[in-house]
């Protein structure tokens, strides 16, 4: 297959699409996922915890 | 600053400075005959005095071993006021080019007071200098806290927050003395790009070895932004200024690109140097002092994360709307348009979570000028990308494209946006970075507040109007099928917007210089818990004596 102008229009068409449909549903699905939540309310809270201003070790 | 440092990171920071001044001795003698030895003679310079400093220091007693139970915030206390400093000088060219647009005699016939030379100080002096030293303090801060663990080394972030700004102070003289390969927003030449290149991997590795170092077992998404931010400067950067230069004695170089691949290359670095560096960078800084100032969690981390993934899928696509009736493949515009409308989604996403966070906490703002600045960036965010993705349609970029509404459109980012959640952070971070109590004067923050929102909608409502007017001007044929207006017609109307435009301009550099006042007088009060002291450890004065 010949690297012209064709060439590249056809693969960002067809393995571009799906690539970026994919990478989609991944994301969506990690960030909904039910047992992730727990950990995302948790980081959440990170910057108003009122710990020491210190690092843990 | 050498105090900090261990033996071997002493010897590290000589070694450096040493090949420093090695290099730029070489630059200044390869370059004798041409600007570039003048820049070697200022690397020269720099490195040598600088090298000087670390030689008298060299003796300090090492840090003690109690500095790594603490966080290592010397960098962002630098970084803070370079910051602003860095304001003060881009914001003022900005004034001082939007004054020669009104009255274009200003240049006294003097070359390096001519516009073109003085409007990349600006550009660069507010995204770099500003923007960048903001960046690098506020996300040295932020991964630490966020991560609860200290930064690797007392070495690597001085190195990354000194070669910036040798960097920044490298492409501003550069500007001054006509030295630009005429890409916009990447005009530093060859030999200040690799230098950059440098900088910005030391940079990336802080980052990657402070999170290796991290007790959370969660990244915060803070982190995510300013580290996107970081990863794809660095891409755009090395792919944008591939160049041979002339030869290693000379400043000139010649992009490896050329015609439509150039055009595509340039504008696919430059609306990215939007999306990663002016937004990616800032919306890190927004998700973590916007949460910590309301002193409430974001309203929705899994949107965060929704619109972290949209961004950084989205923008590199859009750059082609830069490029609308050119020779660009119509299909390449095209996409650009689709992907900058459908940018819409994250950015609101953001917009919305910031101004949702606040929902419950709209006493504070309106009490504390401090968040409001937040908030207000927050605002400006959503309507800057709004306006955004509107102007990528090709049919509205046939109105837009080539007038003042770009520059207004980009202004409403920059000054509304990047400013605002910038000096929101920074009032926010100095009285702890520098152990004081509070900031100097709330009344001046407040007075600052007012400056930079009525300097943003001055300067915005002036770029639309005069926009719209030269984008219909350029546009209007009479029944001959013969342009109405001439350009200098055009010209004559945008007159009076540009007289308001160099008005907002000055409002906004008189608040960047509240700011800088207002910090340094924050910095002069007496640290926290040193108070007695610093009045002097004496009985109170009786105020009557017994007998009397």
């Amino acid at each position: 297959m010949p690297f012209d102008h064709e060439a590249v229009v056809g693969f960002a068409k067809s393995f571009g699409l799906f690539y970026l449909l994919g990478l989609s549903a991944i994301c969506l699905a990690w960030t909904y996922w039910p047992s992730n939540k727990k950990g995302f309310d948790e980081a959440a809270k990170m910057p108003v915890l009122e710990e020491e201003d210190r690092p843990w070790r | 600053m050498l105090a900090d440092f261990t033996r071997g990171e002493r010897t590290g920071a000589l070694v450096i400075l040493g090949t420093m001044v090695v290099l730029g001795l070489a630059m200044a003698i390869a370059g004798r005959h041409d600007l570039l030895g003048i820049h070697g003679w200022i690397v020269f310079g720099i490195s040598l005095a600088l090298t000087f400093g670390a030689i008298r220091q060299l003796d300090l007693p090492e840090p003690s071993p109690e500095r790594l139970s603490e966080y290592y915030d010397a960098p962002t206390r630098t970084g803070l006021i370079l910051t602003l400093i860095w304001g003060v000088v881009g914001m003022g060219a900005g004034f001082w080019v939007a004054a020669l647009l009104a009255w274009p005699e200003m240049t006294f016939d003097v070359s390096w007071l001519s516009w073109g030379r003085l409007r990349p100080i600006h550009t660069s002096g507010v995204i770099f200098g500003f923007g960048g030293n903001a960046l690098i303090a506020t996300s040295l801060h932020v991964l630490q806290r966020t991560t609860r663990a200290r930064l690797p080394d007392a070495l690597s972030p001085w190195f990354v927050l000194i070669g910036y700004n040798l960097f920044c102070i490298i492409a501003a003289s550069g500007y001054l003395m006509g030295l630009t390969q005429s890409k916009e927003y990447a005009e530093p030449e060859w030999y200040a790009d690799i230098w950059l290149v440098v900088v910005w991997v030391v940079y990336f590795f802080i980052y990657m070895r402070t999170l290796a170092r991290r007790k959370e077992p969660h990244i915060y998404v803070a982190n995510w932004y300013y580290m996107a931010f970081i990863l794809v400067v660095a891409i755009l950067h090395i792919v944008n200024n591939l160049a041979v230069p002339v030869s290693f004695g000379s400043a000139k170089s010649y992009s490896l690109f050329a015609g439509v691949q150039d055009a595509m290359t340039q504008w696919w670095y430059g609306h990215n140097a939007v999306a990663f560096f002016l937004t990616a960078g800032f919306l890190g800084m927004m998700y973590y002092y916007l949460p910590k100032r309301a002193g409430r969690p974001i309203f929705s981390y899994r949107m965060s994360i929704i619109s972290f993934w949209g961004i950084t899928f989205m923008y590199m696509w859009a750059g082609s709307h830069h490029l609308h009736y050119t020779a660009l493949p119509h299909w390449v515009q095209t996409l650009g348009m689709a992907f900058s409308v459908v940018l819409l989604v994250p950015s609101w996403a953001s917009a919305g979570n910031a101004l949702l966070t606040l929902n419950g906490a709209w006493h504070k703002v309106r009490d504390d000028a401090v968040l409001r600045f937040m908030a207000l960036a927050a605002i400006f965010y959503g309507i800057t990308t709004f306006e955004g993705s509107f102007m990528a349609i090709r049919a509205v970029n046939s109105l837009s494209h080539y007038t003042d509404w770009t520059v207004g459109h980009v202004h409403a980012g920059a000054l509304g946006w990047v400013a605002m959640i910038t000096f929101g952070s920074l009032y926010s971070l100095v009285p702890s970075m520098f152990k004081r109590e509070r900031i100097y004067s709330q009344k001046l923050v407040e007075v600052h507040f007012w400056l930079a929102l009525s300097g943003t909608v001055i300067y915005v409502f002036a770029m639309w109007n005069s926009g719209v007017i030269q984008g219909l001007m350029w546009r209007t044929y009479d029944e001959t099928g013969t342009l109405s207006y001439s350009f200098i017609d055009s010209l004559v109307a945008m007159h009076p917007y540009y007289i308001a435009r160099a008005f907002g301009g000055l409002l906004f550099l008189l608040g960047a210089l509240t700011a800088l006042f207002n910090v340094i007088m924050t910095i002069r009060m007496p640290a926290i818990g040193m108070a007695p002291e610093a009045r002097g450890d004496l009985p109170a004065e009786p105020v009557m004596q017994a007998g009397e």
